[in-house]
């Protein structure tokens, strides 16, 4: 098996999800001003979620609610309704306290002729909002840092090690632009909310990715020692199929306990749990198709011959 | 079977005892034989967040301007202030946390009022003096006062003061030691009067603790000069009368009042003990926060979709270990079935853990256990296909198996390390901001990781080499998936 040899269809693949991601990001961008939908954990706000016992009243009812309870300093008129289910409603609105929450639900209670039940209520400062985004950034950079640093560290032994280090980060980065891709894809079309959740999952899969790079990784550091006659592509690619195999069941039992969640998990941590899924799973992929197949780019200096004619092997 | 192995495998029986100990029971204690005296006792019962439970969690923040500086110290009489509110209220197991500088996390599991709850917290609690006449009131008693809040004085009217219409006159009477001594006992006082506020709080200048060799501790305090006039006026008509002293319309003290208290100056004697003696004083300094807080951010779950989410994430880890369990049997053969072995000696180890620890699940939390679930076998795979690749490469059964361990290790190091970075600054994160989603997810995962390393390599090990001891398995090629 040659995987080094077709090493740029692969990252061709790559770009087939990552350019879609970006163009939705650029749409989302469009719409609400940042590259993702997010949820009221970044932007501030409140997100009731109410069940009906009695029957469930129209979209246009709550929203005339929302603008009554309005005032000058608080605005709450054009809240979001979206229905929930059959019987309950997700309503997004700016940020509302509990006392008037407990009003607004007690009005509902006249407008549907039954209880109302609060499954889910959270309602958010707008500088909480903007100080949680800072953090959010911070620590995916972090992340990115100490990751770096570790495995600058680890393969300080070998040749090259900042090249290491530089193609797990680039295989992180894949990994980051495809989860926001397909965060903005599904936010775009599904209206999928980013939250704290979904910065939760982004972490471990920065986790993982690095977690898998490390496995081919430390393959090549190996056989590096041990081939030292062998044509370094040669090498590079021996290790990946060496290590394929447990590549691929590693991703399996993964992917097995994942989708027993998303499956049977319920609904509050679905989205999280998709998000992760993908995530590992482009983790697993660029382990195997970009960060080492980057090693091999960079050993030959393959970018001097990229604008060139006919120069690709 | 080596020496080594049979210590690995008495290490690890006992273990595993121990954890199903854990994991079987809802409280641990051992007790001495003879005696039947408990030696130690531990609730190791299931702590599950609130958005398994249902409840509240908010964040406070200090309502300062960003570039005041709020003290530590402040912040913790704070959370002292506040916990005591809500305990008032009935509200039980709070949790309140400092998380950074300024915030403060609250935790109300399972509670039904949250708006009254938040009122609770958000309002500046209140320190008034309180004119009890004849009768003292026992500590706890809640009372009704006719102090208006919003700066109006208080006032007497003389229909709300059925028992007792205190005439406050002005009295020259120089001062002998003014002091107040607690009640021996206290009665409760009916509940439909309504009592007058002589002062507040906000009268107060500074209160203090001292040690008199006399009378052992006492709180000190002065007054401000406009409390001054009022309280020499008060004591002074009503020596021998109770003044109750009240935190939020509930009374924490009742001295009596020995003497007039002319020069604003005045001690509260009882027996107190230092500890008690500083505890009354805070309350008398702090009547109102130290900090006045609000409520940036604020969840509630409702209890009925907890429940559902815990049967839902129960039925998920169990298929999922299951599904594990049967890929890795089919796949791996008796190494397969021995990292099963492992796998579910790791969910033992993990349970105990989280109930020991006590770590607080939240569905992420039980998320990131089951993710671990999928990683824990990593470290076997790893293993066993290096260890199926040195077969491969004509070494023996013994030789495979230690070269599978000793070279795959690097690897399951580095990767594991890089895992347990993540959940760290997701630790963080979490921690700063009370986001306990963030924060459960970082613990479970990166416990699960400590402990898989554990027995991915010294358990499976260990079972391995019994297997082999006692059986022919060389003789079996097929036994390995080759």
């Amino acid at each position: 098996m040659n995987i080094i040899k077709n090493r740029y269809w692969y990252f061709a693949i790559s770009l087939l999800i990552i350019i879609p991601g970006l163009v939705f990001m650029g749409l989302q961008w469009g719409k609400s001003g940042s590259p993702l939908l997010l949820g009221v954990d970044f932007t501030g706000g409140s997100l009731l979620e109410v069940q009906f016992a009695g029957t469930r009243p129209a979209a246009a009812e709550i929203t005339a609610l929302f603008a009554k309870f309005s005032t000058a300093g608080n605005p709450l008129t054009d809240p979001v309704v979206q229905p929930l289910g059959e019987d309950a409603y997700s309503i997004r609105s700016k940020q509302m306290d509990d006392a008037t929450k407990g009003k607004m639900i007690t009005e509902m209670e006249t407008l549907s002729g039954g209880a109302v039940t609060v499954l889910n209520f959270t309602s958010v400062s707008a500088a909480i909002g903007s100080e949680v985004t800072r953090a959010a950034g911070f620590a995916i950079l972090l992340a990115a840092l100490a990751i770096l640093a570790y495995i600058w560290y680890a393969f300080r032994g070998v040749e090259h090690a900042f090249r290491f280090g530089t193609a797990a980060i680039i295989a992180m980065l894949h990994d980051i632009l495809v989860v926001v891709g397909v965060e903005a894809i599904l936010g775009y079309f599904l209206h999928w909310e980013a939250d704290a959740l979904f910065l939760t999952a982004l972490l471990t899969v920065i986790g993982f990715s690095v977690h898998d790079t490390i496995v081919v990784f430390d393959r090549v550091r190996e056989n590096s020692v041990v081939f030292r006659r062998v044509e370094f592509e040669k090498m590079v690619n021996h290790s990946i199929v060496q290590t394929l195999d447990r590549s691929i069941n590693t991703q399996l039992t993964v992917m097995f306990t994942l989708t027993a969640l998303v499956l049977f998990g319920g609904d509050s941590i679905r989205h999280f749990v998709i998000i992760l899924l993908v995530g590992i799973f482009s983790g697993t992929y660029s382990s195997i198709f970009n960060a080492s197949p980057i090693l091999v780019v960079w050993q030959n200096k393959e970018w001097r011959n990229w604008f060139r004619p006919k120069a690709i092997a | 079977m080596n020496r080594n192995n049979t210590k690995w495998l008495i290490l690890i029986v006992v273990l595993i005892g121990l954890a199903l100990w854990v994991d079987l029971s809802s409280n641990i204690s051992i007790s001495n034989p003879s005696t039947g005296e408990p030696f130690f006792s531990r609730n190791v019962s299931i702590r599950l967040g609130l958005d398994l439970r249902g409840g509240q969690q908010s964040l406070l923040e200090a309502d300062v301007p960003a570039d005041v500086a709020v003290s530590s110290d402040d912040m913790k009489v704070t959370v002292q202030t506040l916990e005591s509110r809500v305990n008032a209220l009935g509200v039980s197991e709070v949790v309140m946390q400092i998380a950074g500088d300024r915030r403060i996390v609250a935790e109300f599991p399972g509670i039904s009022n949250p708006e009254e709850v938040q009122a609770a917290l958000q309002q500046t609690a209140f320190l008034e003096f309180v004119d009890m006449g004849d009768t003292p009131a026992a500590v706890g008693t809640t009372v009704q006062t006719d102090y208006v809040p919003g700066g109006v004085q208080p006032t007497v009217p003389p229909t709300l003061t059925p028992t007792l219409p205190p005439t406050i006159t002005p009295t020259d009477t120089p001062a002998t030691t003014p002091t107040d001594t607690p009640p021996t006992d206290g009665t409760t006082p009916p509940t439909d009067i309504i009592y007058h506020t002589v002062m507040t709080g906000a009268e107060l200048d500074t209160v203090g603790v001292v040690n008199d060799p006399t009378q052992g501790y006492q709180i000190s305090f002065t007054l401000k000069s406009i409390g001054t006039q009022a309280f020499s006026d008060y004591t002074s008509a009503n020596v021998g009368k109770y003044l109750a002293i009240v935190l939020d319309k509930r009374v924490i003290s009742t001295p009596v009042i020995n003497s007039a208290i002319t020069d604003g100056q005045g001690v509260i004697q009882g027996n107190f003990t230092y500890d008690s003696a500083n505890a009354l004083a805070i309350q008398l300094r702090y009547g109102s926060l130290p900090i006045p807080v609000k409520v940036v951010e604020s969840r509630t779950v409702g209890p009925t979709l907890g429940e559902e989410s815990v049967r839902k994430s129960v039925l998920a880890g169990t298929i999922g270990l299951s599904v594990v369990i049967l890929f890795m049997l089919l796949y791996y053969r008796v190494p397969g079935l021995l990292a099963a072995l492992a796998l579910i000696t790791y969910a033992l180890f993990t349970l105990a853990l989280f109930k020991i620890i006590p770590v607080v699940l939240t569905l992420p939390g039980i998320a990131g256990f089951i993710l671990s679930i999928g990683m824990a076998v990593d470290a076997n795979i790893l293993i066993f296909e290096r260890m199926k690749e040195e077969l491969r490469s004509g070494r023996n059964l013994r030789q495979a198996i230690e070269l599978g361990w000793s070279r795959a290790w690097p690897s399951i190091r580095d990767s594991n390390i890089s895992t347990l970075i993540t959940s760290f600054i997701l630790f963080l994160f979490g921690n700063t901001f009370g986001a306990s989603m963030v924060k459960g997810f970082s613990i479970t995962l990166a416990l699960g990781v400590i402990v898989s390393l554990f027995t991915a390599i010294n358990v499976t090990r260990t079972y391995l080499h019994v297997v082999l001891d006692n059986t022919k398995l060389e003789e079996h090629p097929g036994w390995f998936g080759l």
